[in-house]
């Protein structure tokens, strides 16, 4: 199944290494956007300083890992998890209103300090729980690769593209077509339009939080699906999860997908051709590039 | 009335504090800080029970110059920026006698200026090199090491047996490992071998594919990989998914991991073929007198406070730091440092793990890492490490047990 | 000079004569040590309130203006051997030159822009150190510190004595920024910005003042870092223990008044001391995670809000 490369000189061989990076960005981009579409609808369109959503991803990994003991399929497992991370969504976007949305403190400093010490509760809880090795699940897609073309595939990273894709085209489709997705829509630009038209922007606020919530859970599946984690690792994906949302530009949702896309294949020719050393700069430094030069992002409105 | 007696009492209290040193012995304290949450905190709590059920047997026996030995240890985070406060709180408030070091180079290097100032005596804990530039001639480092040299020597020397001509190194961006690898590039540089491939990568990294690629479009001989656990595991699958081609001879090197119970059952037979340092095997080569012993004790003890079960890696070697402090005090007779030092430096110790004689900067004079090679391994068995023939020691001669299986894809399928 | 004022130079010089009256008396050098870390953390919690406190712009990057200051003081040291007076300096410069460029690329940017930025700077400048060999790269450098200096009996005790230097400063630059112009700008930004810069505030200088002097504070407090730890990697000199506790200890304390970054950092930090042989550094962290929001959410003003409560009814009962 698997063919050494043949003796060609380096250059070619170089070419060979590009092109096997750029497909495998692809395929992490994906997933990226995955991860990151969540995000893109708290803080993206809710305007709610969500800087927990990274460490909610690896609730979202561990519960997948608990489950996977039991023999649940990590996918499967994910797919259970989405309810009540959609509910703990909902409680969690009750508490941050109830305290701060109502004192006109959304955005102050309080409010992120609220989220930062919720992410340093569940890391820390993870780490009194599990430890700080890293957990990794089984399944049968997890351990071998197929070969398409000349370029061995590890076949999880296939299934977490393909699940990505379609689980981020699925969001993106509901917020645009149905009536509570763009009543989720407009609730970022015109709270007062909403009241007219006799929809609770609290109550639809409240709807999309869980739902960001929720994504966390099967995006956290397809993170240990693709790698094992431990409990520091959600730190590398506040910088991946935010990168996606700034370069789209907070609230475009077609935009997350090709944000993530862009930092998949970035991270992975720097990977391959600059070294693994600088990989993981790659994220946060196309973040304060975007920052400085374009702060509404490609597709920002 | 209620103040008055608590006034008796107090003065009570005070006369018999100032009568009872008279009376009773004070304890001889041992301070030591070592991990016990963070990364090394695995390995620490195992070093630290080694040390634990040296305090126990030596007190069983009526203790040191007939005085009871009490161990003070603190928890060093895995964070180097506590050691100092630490080793100071053990020396200036807890007033200890003797000091024993965190586990690893990392917390250890930041305490080497108190001890250096202050000259003191340090039974050092699995170090590496840590002692090159500073040359206090009062640390001693238990590890079967002096240098990159011989921790992985014995694994280019059997490659080179091979005809091997390529090497490719793949090493963590850390201390230990860095060091490591700056040796294997030594070696290979004495060899003559030719560098195909040569990547660095961050700790906690988790996507080894491109880089298992990159190797095995290079087509070395020889894969050289110094990496920590977590990635230790990561490399091993993905070497499993991907392969590395069936030009590699040998795979392996300075994985950490791969010598602790929890890891091994984990990986199973993905380790089979892999030829990697460690510093104990259960083979007939090593079997000291007195380690099968402390090893099924530890063993028992192990499950009680959730540590490695195997204990093989640290600590033997942690117990073997209280034998021959043990031996020191009780053949001079003395808690003076310098009495102390000297006496380690001119005698040849006896431990469990063998009988240890220093060098100037306090590491082994005789170095004798044994090199293992996985074979026969079956997946998710812990027990079947306690059998000789898992851990097959290819390398040093004077510790050899077995022929190392080359090349690297035939080794696997053993 | 106001009364207030006068009270504020005494207090701070009786600290001084304290502290140096301790290193005098004192012969156990564990205080030493403890003391210096600290009140480390009052400089590093004073300096992340001129932003944070006064200005409302959350720092979660903390630890990326400490190792700079410390990476500064090693360059000082291996290029120029120079004291550590100078070793300070240039943190400091360092430092405020990174805070000042943060400032500056970040100057349109609010909220939790600014907070994920510092993060993003934190990481690429380790980054940046890590593949830096002339500083030892990710494998750490290990600085021989000069044997002891005679002037004050040990070296442990000049580093605490510079320490309480710094948190002296600190403190005073902090109150002289709140009850001067550019502290009434800074509350006016925190407030509402564009209310601020429609009534003429300068709120993108005054932004970048702070940013630069939070900097720099921060920078100097990490260069003693490289002598005190004599051996200094990047994983803990970027350690995110800086910033996350930078960011609670203000909050715990308050961060309206200088005081409350100081008094946030004293419990704080001394608890950390107390406890750090006795519970583990989950649970310690577990603990800061759950003191943030139960202060955000229960007593947003912080203990200096608390007590100020306190008093207030208390003279408010005295008074029929």
């Amino acid at each position: 199944m698997i063919q050494a490369g043949t003796d060609t000189g380096g250059d070619a061989l170089s070419f060979e290494l590009l092109l096997d990076a750029i497909v495998l960005g692809m395929l992490v981009g994906c997933f990226y956007a995955a991860v990151s579409i969540g995000l893109s609808i708290s803080f993206g369109l809710l305007d709610v300083p969500q800087v927990a959503h990274p460490a909610m991803l690896l609730l979202g990994s561990y519960g997948t890992y608990l489950l996977g003991r039991w023999g649940l399929d990590p996918l499967l497992a994910g797919v259970i998890l989405m309810p009540i991370f959609f509910l703990f969504g909902m409680a969690l976007y009750r508490g941050f209103h109830e305290i701060f949305e109502k004192r006109g403190e959304a955005t102050g400093i309080g409010s992120l300090a609220f989220f930062f010490g919720v992410a340093l509760i569940i890391e820390v809880g993870l780490i009194m729980v599990f430890g700080v090795d890293q957990r990794a699940v089984e399944a049968p897609y997890i351990g071998s690769s197929i070969t398409v073309g000349d370029i061995p595939l590890p076949i999880r990273m296939v299934v977490a593209f393909v699940v990505a894709l379609l689980f981020t085209g699925g969001l993106i489709l509901y917020l645009a077509k149905t009536f509570t997705g763009r009543a989720i829509r407009a609730v970022a630009q015109d709270e007062g339009a909403l009241k007219l038209m006799g929809v609770d922007p609290v109550k639809i606020k409240q709807w999309a939080f869980g739902i960001a919530t929720a994504t966390t859970a099967l995006a956290g599946a397809l993170l240990i699906v693709i790698t094992p984690v431990d409990p520091n690792y959600y730190r590398l994906y506040i910088g991946r999860t935010f990168c996606v949302v700034v370069l789209a530009g907070p609230g475009s949702m077609g935009g997350t997908l090709i944000a993530g896309l862009i930092l998949g294949i970035s991270e992975s020719i720097v990977l391959t051709m600059f070294g693994a050393s600088w990989a993981q700069a790659v994220s946060f430094g196309l973040l304060l590039v975007v920052l400085g030069l374009r702060p509404q992002g490609l597709f920002g409105r | 009335m209620k103040s008055i007696l608590r006034a008796i009492l107090l003065a009570g209290l005070a006369v018999l504090g100032t009568l009872a040193p008279a009376q009773a012995q004070q304890p001889i304290k041992i301070g030591m800080a070592v991990s016990q949450t963070g990364t090394l905190g695995g390995g620490g709590r195992a070093a630290l029970l080694g040390v634990k059920m040296w305090v126990e047997d030596v007190n069983a026996k009526g203790g040191l110059l007939g005085r009871k030995v009490e161990l003070i240890a603190y928890d060093d985070q895995s964070q180097p920026s506590t050691t100092p406060t630490l080793y100071t709180k053990l020396l200036d408030v807890d007033k200890v006698d003797l000091l024993i070091g965190p586990y690893a180079s990392v917390p250890t290097a930041p305490i080497m200026p108190i001890i250096k100032q202050r000259d003191l005596l340090l039974m050092s804990n699995f170090t590496f090199e840590l002692n090159r530039d500073l040359k206090h001639d009062k640390v001693f480092n238990n590890a079967p090491w002096t240098n990159a040299e011989n921790l992985t020597g014995g694994m280019f020397d059997i490659a080179v047996k091979a005809g091997a001509k390529k090497v490719a190194f793949l090493a963590a961006d850390q201390e230990f490992t860095q060091n490591v690898t700056a040796g294997a590039k030594r070696i290979a540089k004495r060899l003559n071998l030719e560098t195909v491939y040569e990547q660095i990568y961050p700790p906690g990294n988790v996507d080894f594919s491109a880089m298992i690629r990159a190797i095995r479009a290079a087509k070395p001989d020889i894969v050289f990989v110094a990496s920590y656990p977590n990635e230790s595991a990561v490399i091993l699958r993905g070497v499993n998914e991907i392969g590395v081609g069936d030009s590699v001879k040998v795979f392996g090197g300075a994985m950490i991991g791969l010598q602790f119970g929890p890891v091994m059952e984990n990986l199973g037979s993905l380790m089979n073929g892999v030829i990697n340092f460690t510093s104990y095997v259960p083979e007939k080569t090593m079997d000291y007198p007195g380690v099968r012993d402390f090893l099924a004790r530890y063993t028992k003890r192990a499950d009680e406070e959730k540590v490695d079960p195997l204990g093989y890696y640290l600590p033997p070697f942690s117990y073997a730091i209280g034998q021959m402090l043990e031996q020191a005090v009780t053949a001079t007779k003395s808690l003076d440092h310098k009495v102390l030092a000297a006496h380690l430096h001119k005698n040849e110790m006896k431990t469990i793990v063998g009988s240890i004689a220093f060098d100037a900067l306090g590491e082994r004079a005789k170095p004798s890492v044994p090199m293992v090679q996985f074979q026969n391994v079956a997946d998710k068995n812990m027990e079947q490490f306690r059998q000789p023939g898992k851990m097959v020691i290819v390398a040093p001669p004077e510790l050899k047990s077995g022929e190392a299986v080359v090349p690297f894809e035939k080794a696997r399928k053993k | 000079m106001t009364r207030a004022g006068a009270k504020f130079w005494v207090g701070a010089a009786a600290v001084m004569l304290l502290a140096l009256a301790a290193t005098a008396i004192l012969k156990n050098e564990y205080w030493f040590y403890a003391g210096f870390v600290v009140l480390q953390f009052v400089v590093l919690a004073t300096a992340w309130n001129i932003l944070g406190g006064y200005a409302g712009y959350v720092n979660f990057g903390t630890s990326a203006f400490v190792g700079a200051g410390t990476y500064a003081a090693i360059v000082a040291i291996k290029a120029l051997a120079a004291p550590l007076g100078v070793q300070i300096l240039l943190a400091a410069g360092i430092a405020g030159l990174l805070g000042f460029a943060t400032g500056l690329l970040t100057l349109r940017l609010r909220g939790i822009f600014f907070s994920i930025a510092t993060v993003a700077v934190a990481i690429v400048l380790e980054t940046f150190i890590v593949n830096w060999r002339f500083v030892g790269g990710s494998t750490g450098i290990q600085i021989l510190r000069p044997v002891d200096t005679g002037l004050f009996g040990s070296y442990t005790k000049m580093l605490f004595l510079v320490m309480v230097g710094l948190s002296v400063a600190a403190a005073a630059i902090a109150r002289t920024l709140e009850i001067s112009w550019i502290g009434r700008g800074l509350r006016a930004v925190r407030d509402n910005e564009e209310a601020a810069e429609s009534c003429g505030v300068p709120t993108l200088r005054l932004k970048l003042i702070a940013c630069t002097i939070s900097g720099a504070l921060m920078g100097a407090a990490g260069a003693p870092m490289a002598v005190y730890q004599s051996y200094i990697e990047p994983a803990s000199a970027f350690s995110l223990n800086y910033s996350i506790l930078a960011l609670a200890m203000p909050i715990v304390g308050g961060t309206a008044h200088w005081s409350g970054p100081v008094l946030g950092a004293l419990l704080f930090g001394t608890l950390q001391q107390v406890v750090s042989a006795t519970i583990s550094s989950e649970l310690n962290r577990l603990v800061i995670g759950v003191m943030l929001i139960v202060f955000v959410v229960g007593a947003p003003a912080g203990i200096v809000g608390l007590w100020r409560k306190w008093a207030a009814k208390r003279a408010g009962a005295g008074s029929p």
